[in-house]
């Protein structure tokens, strides 16, 4: 295939050889390194359109992350586009990149990411905003997407945090909403059009026809005007072919799209080990706190035979052992139970392990987690009730009993178990400390239990408790979140009863963080564009890997937002402890995940008065709109069909003579 | 309640194998535990029918000696697996070669035989890059080196600072070119590395610090007849 343009034909040198010699200078050199099982290298001049992919945080967590794996595989499949990584160095590595002059570069081909065409950056979480501003400029990209000229590459963003990116609209060209299979593969069908054509009105023509499609974000094309008391007034396009609104995109059949399907199998050590198979995307439990339910409706199952076929090909591809069954709430999937049976079937007497991690306080859960642990491995059981009294959980709709979580664990000591874990969270909407102390009565109920179903005292129970961060698209978007000090001194109370248990107190572990963390990324989350500033001065100030406690520093942060918001008339305390009238306009307002923002406002009044709201999927519509809106449908089993047992094939490399 | 069960016992292995393998350019960069999980992935990718020792994880039955630093390239590391089904070492070769990732080499697999690999792998023979030095220090800081009865450097290790004698394992120090040395060590406990004998230069002449690292290539390893390394295949 030729090449289209002529500025980017060479291909970039490959910074490898100037790299080399600081890596024996540095921590865990590896990670930088490449050359994985199942990375692609492509000819630089044989391909039309070219992607950096990033996860910005370090290798370690950012290298299992299933959205990038999925995408770099798929663009590499075809063979006009090339895809390859990049990854947030350590400060020690930055630090002599900067005095070496070297910038950030790829893994794949060791490749300058400003000679890409495409910068993708996929955010899970806020907390890598700093490093977005990390890496842009270690690349030698202008930070201000203003600032980029023809050959930066263009700088999007996606992943959940991409919902509401206004606090990074200065930085990113654009952001993509939802499932990015399609999105990604139609955007480069868009880049590789105009530069076909010779890059027609330079990088605003590529910008303009991007956000016609209706499913790219160019922050850069719309304005944004604010009332004098520092709420929104509007958020409007500044020029014509820009849509108002801009959709997610939602992927309908997983089983036509089965990535990851050879991951790369990293050198380094990282996160997750493990082959991961998302077996349903989207869900429709309902709680009110999670934005990642409400942001990927509607449900998506992959039926059981292509979850079967990608377990076997992906063991097979990467040489590991263990086996992730991937979802928000993976026991609802219509067919989990012969999923899980027929699995562990296959692979009994294997040392391949399985797990299904987010599975839902439910006794029928056991029965799963009896099935995946038949090899005699019993780690513990893990459960999310999130609010310790049962008022609190018909606030967040976690439709679960204390009954039931007893019942559970009995059954769960019952069969051998002796561990479990809870997690909570603290500073909900409507919460009191007694709400919180509820915790405590739980864990002590389900030591008691435990001790009576088994006969032993060798019962444990984690309660583990994050601060809860109101999210963008979720019916608690409107709600004030719980200072800091309100979170720290329920927990603090917490702590002491648990302390003070004698009976059962030895019996409970506790595992918290302090409310402050919190507060920043509830500022990050629910900002508007004039929480860049922010994100900027914190990074000139030194802030980066935000979400390694060893590096974020919330005074950092603090004073940053009193200084880069002086004169806004708004700060840390408007953005995050302040509740929102339905009138106000929020920043995202303009981004449509497909949930209709009446439905949204009337289950967060649903929530303050604990009315509970059941799943569509076995109970009829309740018009959250996001099937109308996008012209999707829940695509749900059962599909009734069984797993065949694998051809065991003798030896390939038994010795001549037995052969 | 379900007692839990004894996890059943595993069959030895009904045959070994030892491999000779080099990590070449950036693969130097592996450490022994990066190393050993790609190494495990690989033999499942190629399909070697390994044993598993017993217990609640079982592991496949790997040994390996005397693992290189981070970030010393090697041509000389070795290691045994069990194996459950006899196979063709030859094939396995092959088939490990090409699981591996870039820069993984399997050099060569031979059938284990009742030697033990701490009696054969006692010495190694180095390659040492000193990076821009003056020649002339180079070689006198050696000659000091060899000269003293004793050198001893420290260094942290898992169990507190160290102290050890770099002079009494250094069998041989030669200057091969204006930066470049070769070093014949013994491999003894407490184990002097390379990276001592670098430590131990630059004590003796500091102007040898750079402010970086030496690049370490273990060139052979072995035991020492008669002044000559031996491989052990």
């Amino acid at each position: 295939m030729t090449t289209l343009d002529t500025t980017a034909a060479t291909a970039p040198e490959s910074l490898f050889n100037r790299l080399e010699p600081l890596l024996a200078q540095v921590s865990k050199p590896i990670q930088y390194v490449g050359g994985e099982h199942n990375s692609v290298v492509k000819e630089w001049a044989s391909t039309d359109v070219r992607w950096c992919l990033m996860y910005p945080d370090a290798y370690e967590v950012g290298q299992p992350n299933q959205g990038v794996a999925i995408l770099y595989e798929l663009l590499n499949e075809r063979d006009w586009i090339l895809a390859e990584r990049t990854y947030s160095v350590w400060p020690d590595l930055e630090k002599l990149m900067r005095s070496e002059g070297l910038v950030q570069f790829t893994l794949d081909a060791h490749r300058p990411v400003r000679a890409f065409d495409l910068f993708g950056v996929s955010f899970s979480t806020e907390l890598g905003y700093t490093n977005l501003l990390q890496a842009l400029d270690l690349a030698g990209i202008p930070l201000h997407a203003a600032e980029r000229g023809l050959d930066d590459p263009v700088v999007i963003a996606g992943g959940h945090a991409a919902f509401n990116p206004e606090p990074i609209a200065d930085f990113i060209d654009a952001a993509v909403l939802g499932d990015g299979e399609e999105a990604s593969l139609h955007i480069s069908e868009i880049v590789r059009a105009w530069k076909t054509e010779g890059r027609p009105d330079g990088r605003d023509g590529l910008l303009l026809r991007l956000a016609a499609t209706g499913n790219v974000y160019v922050p850069r094309f719309y304005d944004v005007a604010y009332l004098d008391d520092g709420r929104i007034q509007r958020v409007a396009p500044n020029r014509p072919g820009v849509p108002f609104q801009v959709r997610k995109h939602t992927l309908m059949d997983l089983d036509a799209w089965p990535y990851p399907s050879k991951p790369l199998v990293p050198l380094a050590e990282t996160v997750h080990e493990r082959y991961s198979v998302e077996i349903f995307r989207g869900c429709t439990r309902g709680c009110r706190f999670c934005q990642a339910g409400m942001i990927t409706r509607p449900v998506r199952e992959r039926s059981i035979d292509t979850i079967g076929a990608m377990v076997a090909n992906g063991l097979k591809a990467t040489g590991l052992e263990e086996v992730g069954l991937l979802s928000l709430s993976s026991a609802d999937h219509s067919e989990i139970a012969a999923v899980t049976k027929q699995l562990a079937d296959r692979y009994e007497g294997t040392n391949v392990s399985l797990s299904l991690p987010s599975t839902r306080v439910d006794a029928f859960n056991i029965d799963l987690a009896n099935e995946l642990s038949r090899n005699g491995r019993r780690s513990g059981l893990t459960f999310a009730p999130e609010g310790g009294s049962e008022r609190m959980r018909k606030v967040i709709n976690k439709m679960v009993t204390e009954d039931d979580l007893i019942a559970t664990v009995a059954t769960a000591f019952g069969n051998g178990w002796r561990q479990v874990k809870l997690y909570f969270m603290c500073g909900l909407p409507t919460e009191t400390d007694e709400d919180v102390l509820a915790i405590a009565d739980m864990a002590r109920r389900v030591i008691k239990t435990g001790r009576e179903v088994s006969g032993t005292r060798d019962i444990r129970c984690t309660i583990s408790i994050g601060g809860f961060v109101p999210k963008p698209h979720t019916p608690f978007q409107w709600a004030a979140q719980a200072h800091p000090d309100v979170i720290d001194a329920r927990l603090m109370k917490l702590r002491d009863v648990v302390r003070n248990d004698r009976q059962f107190g030895k019996a409970i572990g506790m595992r918290y963080h302090d409310g402050k963390p919190g507060q920043i990324e509830g500022l990050l989350s629910r900002g508007d564009r004039r929480v860049g500033r922010v994100i900027e001065e914190v990074w000139r100030q030194g802030g980066r890997f935000d979400g390694w406690s060893e590096y974020f520093s919330y005074d950092r942060w603090a004073a940053a937002s009193a200084s880069a918001l002086d004169g806004t008339g708004v700060d840390l305390e408007w953005y995050t402890t302040r509740e929102r009238d339905y009138d106000e306009v929020l920043p995202w307002d303009h981004l449509d995940a497909g949930l209709d923002r009446d439905w949204l406002w009337e289950d967060w009044q649903d929530a303050i008065d604990g009315a509970e709201v059941e799943d569509c999927r076995w109970t009829p519509c309740y018009d959250c709109g996001v099937c109308p809106q996008l012209g999707t449908e829940i695509q749900i089993g059962p599909t009734g069909r069984t797993l065949l047992p694998l051809t065991v094939t003798g030896s390939h490399l038994t010795a001549k003579s037995d052969a | 309640m379900t007692p839990r069960e004894q996890p059943e016992q595993q069959a030895p292995p009904v045959q070994r194998l030892r491999v000779r393998y080099a990590k070449r350019g950036p693969a130097r960069f592996t450490s022994h535990r990066d190393f050993s999980r790609a190494f495990e992935r690989a033999l499942r990718r190629a399909e070697v029918p390994m044993a598993y020792s017993s217990g609640y994880s079982p592991h496949p039955r790997i040994s390996y000696a005397n693992a290189s630093p981070t970030s010393a390239a090697t041509e000389a590391e070795y290691l045994e697996i069990g194996l459950a089904q006899m196979c063709d070492p030859s094939l396995v070769r092959d088939a490990l070669d090409a699981a591996l990732p870039p820069g993984l080499v399997i050099l060569t697999v031979v059938e284990a035989d009742r030697t033990s690999f701490a009696d054969l792998l006692t010495a190694s023979t180095w390659s040492v890059d000193m990076g821009d030095v003056d020649a002339d220090v180079l070689a006198s800081a050696v000659e000091r080196l060899l000269a003293s009865d004793e050198v001893h450097i420290t260094r942290m290790t898992k169990s507190g600072l160290r102290d050890f004698d770099v002079r009494a394992a250094v069998i041989e120090l030669a200057v091969v070119d204006d930066r470049t040395l070769r070093l014949v060590s013994l491999q003894q406990t407490p184990l002097v590395r390379p990276d001592d004998v670098v430590a131990a230069l630059r004590k003796v002449e500091p102007r040898l610090d750079t402010g970086r690292p030496a690049l370490l290539l273990r060139i052979d390893q072995g035991r020492l007849v008669d002044g000559a390394m031996v491989a052990p295949f």
